[in-house]
């Protein structure tokens, strides 16, 4: 099997879906690796690096394309390019199907398998092939770095005799990968990062990072299914609204990363919000590409505005380390593909059939949907019973259970009560004794730490020796009475446990330490 | 020299509260120590307090007694190795067992219970044939948990068709005898329903604890470990002592409650463990998932280099490394590494060894400090952020097919979500399977590799790369 990998032929697109070490691996898959001349380039990687990897270099594209039975690109093909490819090709790429279905026609038309790196589903198992993640840490970390570049002044808080540096407030909106990589990031600098998103269930995720979680007063989830969020209601909006203008006056830095696919990126930062920041703020903006979160990003573009904020629309995107987590992202995915020996196109797989957007001249999109948000399960729940019905059923099992509560604690007074009429005082003053110390035992124990059971337990079976007591009591004077004899032997026996278990404890306590 | 009855009970009301500062002593790290002197305090005081009482004779013997024992039981205490320490607590419980039944006979035996009258004396023999049940199964119980601990009987739960059944005939001969044992005319024939009961119940026992796989017995050792504390409180009511009653009830109801957090951990209900209604708690039945992928290894080496290359490592231990005796060589890797500026740590599932918080106590011997062992709650979600996960000897906590596969025995149960870290290097001897008898999938992922060889000369080597 020949993999071959051209040149990017659009400028703009600075990595390249191959580096020597990624070479060097699929070689060790079996693949045949040829690739361009001078297609590494921008990524800073020099045809000598690749020769040196083993891969065969190549001078025009059209070469590749022609003899080539899989291709390894970047950016979604041109239409040119598109009449270059020979019937069969599979081609590994960005396609974004969604948006070019004129690109989908043309390489269903030339019979081309094209796999849509974009649409590979975003399921655990695909982790590993899913450029979207990898591309998007790298651009949450870039971003960061970018708005520190602009900013102009330390993100960290200092306290130096040429006076008190205030540290810099970072607000991430949308944590998704790209928004917990620039989280992870600021947090690292030293800046005090806030996080907002729509989804609650990232707010763990937020925290992990290092980030405050901001949300608004209305209990709405914008989980979906499909692992983006959805656009939520007016109501929500408008709160939304409001907390980004009061910390818009606060922050200094705005790092917006909400994608909807498919959508245009929804208008978060409005104007009046860039007209509350201070100056000398940045705002990144990470979904420039797709329309921008800011209402005044330029796609491409950075300007600082009038009243002095700077808005970051395009970023530098690592093109060496992106070039090589694309690499090994493509590496995976054609190692879920069975590798030279055994390449096959499954279209039964879950991730294949969904990311192989047009296979044997048909079109493949839109692909079946797929869950895969961990608490997809909350979606059913809100579709079923109102809130009035879940409070009604929530009545109905408490009133259930203090009616089992009477019951129970009826039938143990009853109890009580039979005991108390038929036993012998005696029995009855051991009994109060006995229950009492259930519960004191009980609650004791209740909050022990793990790391402790161990010790416990030893303790607890030494303290169980306590019945050598009995033993004590019941020994005579005449030791050939039987009753001496197995006394004796009792007393033996719960002493060595006594001994042998607060020994035993001690030891291995004096064996922890901080 | 005598003292009076009243200053006893005092001395016992004290001896009580030495016990109860003992056990909730034990609850955190910083007091513990205190809580083992409390619980030495309190023992001293309660036998003393016996010894110098009234009714008491035969101090002689007493005193002899109680010298051997401390002899035996220092020596054993000092001897017994850390990784021995399920065996050797199992073991003790079951002499709380045997003198549970022999004060019970002692009890009956009595000439002063004898005179006891009307309702008085049924209590008295209800009590008795109480005692001495929980005592024999206590005894029998923990004789055969310490065969399987020590792997002197077979660990594999014994478990067949009509087990519930018979347990329940058993029982039921059990009840029937009491009722004889209380309407018997004399001494002797008292003493034979006691024996045929003591012989039943010790039956008990051991199928109990037999039917009780070796994954299991964590849960079966602080559950007989309960058992001899009701053992103690049923002597302490025959023979009116409070003081025992008090402290039995207390060491029971520990025991239980230990029981029943262990079996959360499990995700299991504390009834199908106890009464072994087999490994397949909450197994739902079903196709079993079919597993994917093959198994790789690495080599030593191979393992040294990658551990050089990783910031964040995470080493989950299992019994294998309790068996292969490897915490000390796993801590001198550990600090090899973490000279080198990585961020070591350990992760402890609940109910990772034969015993809860056995790996707790093993590397607390090897002294590892105690703020890097961590618990499977605090390090999941910080799994997807380690580079390298190293599992020592551990299988069905680290089985993905517990969050996956509802045909699964062990399906439900939470456990460390290693397959999420970038690199899993699992330190293993051979392909066998773990005490659920589950095939782990674990072992088949991408990122999972295997390190074959007994635990502790691979880690041996590991450091021999390393350094």
């Amino acid at each position: 099997m020949k993999v071959g990998i051209p040149s990017e032929i659009y400028q703009g697109e600075l990595r390249v879906a191959a580096t020597p070490k990624t070479i060097t691996r699929l070689q060790k898959q079996g693949f045949e690796v040829s690739i361009q001349k001078g297609a590494g380039q921008r990524a800073n990687i020099s045809d000598s690096d690749y020769r040196e990897a083993g891969a065969q270099l190549i001078d025009t594209a059209a070469e590749i394309y022609a003899k080539s039975d899989i291709v390894l690109k970047v950016k979604e093909p041109s239409l040119e390019e598109i009449t270059l490819m020979k019937e069969g090709l599979v081609l590994l790429s960005y396609l974004w199907p969604a948006q070019n279905m004129v690109l989908m026609e043309a390489l269903a038309k030339q019979k081309v398998n094209s796999v849509a790196m974009d649409a590979i589903p975003r399921i655990s198992r695909a982790q590993k092939m899913d450029v979207l993640s990898s591309m998007a840490n790298i651009a949450g970390y870039r971003a960061v770095i970018e708005a520190s570049f602009y900013f102009g002044r330390f993100l960290n808080g200092q306290i130096t005799a040429a006076g008190k540096v205030e540290p810099a407030k970072v607000l991430v909106i949308g944590a998704g990968v790209a928004g917990l990589a620039a989280i992870g990031a600021a947090n690292s600098l030293g800046a005090i990062v806030r996080a907002f998103d729509t989804r609650k269930e990232v707010a763990e995720q937020i925290e992990s990072m290092g980030a405050s979680f901001l949300t608004v007063e209305i209990d709405e989830d914008g989980a979906t299914s499909s692992g983006y969020s959805k656009e939520m209601s007016k109501e929500f909006i408008e709160a939304e609204m409001k907390l980004f203008l009061e910390q818009a006056q606060d922050v200094d830095i705005i790092v917006t990363t909400a994608q909807i696919p498919g959508r245009e990126a929804p208008k978060l930062i409005l104007d009046y919000h860039v007209e509350a920041m201070k100056s000398g703020s940045v705002i990144v903006d990470l979904a420039a590409s797709t329309g921008g979160n800011c209402q005044l990003t330029k796609n491409g573009e950075v300007y600082t505005t009038s009243n002095g904020v700077t808005i970051i629309g395009k970023l530098n995107q690592l093109p060496n380390q992106a070039s090589q987590l694309y690499g090994n992202n493509l590496c995976h995915l054609l190692d879920d593909m069975g590798k030279a020996e055994k390449f096959r196109i499954d279209m039964e797989d879950a991730v294949i059939s969904r990311a192989m957007v047009t296979y044997d001249g048909k079109i493949n999109w839109p692909p079946a949907p797929l869950q895969v948000s961990p608490s997809a399960g909350k979606t059913e729940k809100n579709t079923g019973p109102s809130p009035e019905e879940l409070k009604q059923r929530e009545e109905q099992k408490a009133k259930s259970i203090a009616i089992s509560m009477m019951i129970r604690i009826a039938v143990v007074g009853l109890l009580l009560l039979f005991v108390g009429k038929y036993a012998p005082p005696s029995f009855i003053q051991h009994f109060t004794v006995f229950v009492l110390a259930i519960f004191v035992g009980w609650q004791v124990i209740s909050n022990v730490s793990h790391a402790l059971h161990t010790p416990l337990m030893a303790v607890t079976n030494a303290i169980s020796g306590i019945i050598v007591v009995g033993g004590l009591l019941q020994t005579k004077n005449d030791f050939s009475n039987t009753m001496t004899i197995i006394a004796s032997i009792a007393i033996l026996v719960a002493a060595i446990n006594i001994v042998g278990g607060f020994v035993v404890t001690h030891r291995m306590l004096k064996m922890f330490r901080k | 020299m005598f003292i009076i009855k009243e200053i006893q009970t005092a001395a016992y009301l004290f001896a009580c509260i030495l016990f109860i500062l003992s056990l909730s002593g034990l609850s955190s790290q910083e007091s513990a120590k205190r809580g083992v002197m409390y619980g030495i305090l309190g023992m001293i005081v309660a036998v003393l307090a016996t010894i110098f009482g009234q009714s008491v004779e035969g101090h002689i013997y007493i005193v002899i007694a109680l010298a051997i024992a401390s002899v035996i039981g220092v020596i054993v205490a000092r001897k017994v190795e850390m990784t021995a320490m399920p065996q050797l607590v199992a073991i003790l419980h079951s002499f709380v067992g045997l003198a549970a039944v022999l004060v019970g006979f002692g009890s009956y035996l009595d000439p002063l219970t004898q005179k006891l009258q009307g309702i008085e004396h049924s209590i008295h023999l209800v009590e008795v044939f109480v005692g001495v049940f929980i005592g024999t199964i206590t005894l029998t119980g923990s004789v055969i948990a310490w065969g399987k601990l020590d792997g002197k009987v077979q660990s594999k739960p014994w478990n067949f068709k009509g087990l519930q059944s018979m347990n329940f005939i058993l029982f039921s001969t059990c009840i029937v005898l009491g009722v004889f044992f209380y309407q018997a005319s004399t001494l002797e024939l008292g003493i034979i329903y006691l024996l045929i009961m003591t012989a039943i119940a010790s039956f008990i026992g051991v199928v109990l604890v037999m039917a009780i796989g070796g994954g299991d017995m964590p849960v079966v050792v602080s559950m007989l470990n309960s058992y001899s504390g009701w053992a103690a409180s049923a002597a302490g009511f025959m023979l009116g002592n409070d003081l025992l009653i008090v402290t039995g009830a207390l060491v029971g109801s520990s025991g239980a409650i230990l029981s029943i957090h262990m079996c959360k951990a499990m995700n299991r209900s504390f009834f199908s463990v106890i009464f072994a209604s087999g490994a397949g708690g909450s197994s739902q039945g079903g196709e079993k998932k079919a597993i994917e992928g093959e198994v790789t290894s690495l080599g030593h080496e191979e393992v040294a280099q990658l551990l050089k290359e990783s910031k964040s490592i995470v080493i989950v231990p299992g019994y294998g490394m309790a068996t292969a005796k490897a915490q000390y060589l796993i801590y001198e890797l550990v600090q090899t590494l973490k000279k080198e500026g990585k961020n070591v740590r350990f992760a402890i599932h609940p109910v990772a060894g034969r015993l809860p918080g056995h790996m707790n106590v093993l590397l607390a011997e090897a002294n590892v400090p105690y703020d890097i062992v961590l618990e499977m709650d605090e390090i999941n979600d910080d799994m997807s952020e380690t580079d390298v996960v190293m599992v020592v000897g551990a299988n069905d906590v680290v089985n993905p097919s517990a969050q996956d596969d509802p045909a699964s025995s062990i399906y439900g149960m939470p456990v460390i979500e290693v397959w999420k870290a970038e690199k899993v290097i699992i330190l293993k001897r051979g392909m066998s399977a773990g005490y659920s008898g589950e095939e782990n999938p674990l072992f088949y992922k991408n990122n999972s590799e295997m390190l074959y060889g007994d635990a502790k000369s691979s880690v041996e080597k590991l450091l021999s790369y390393l350094k």
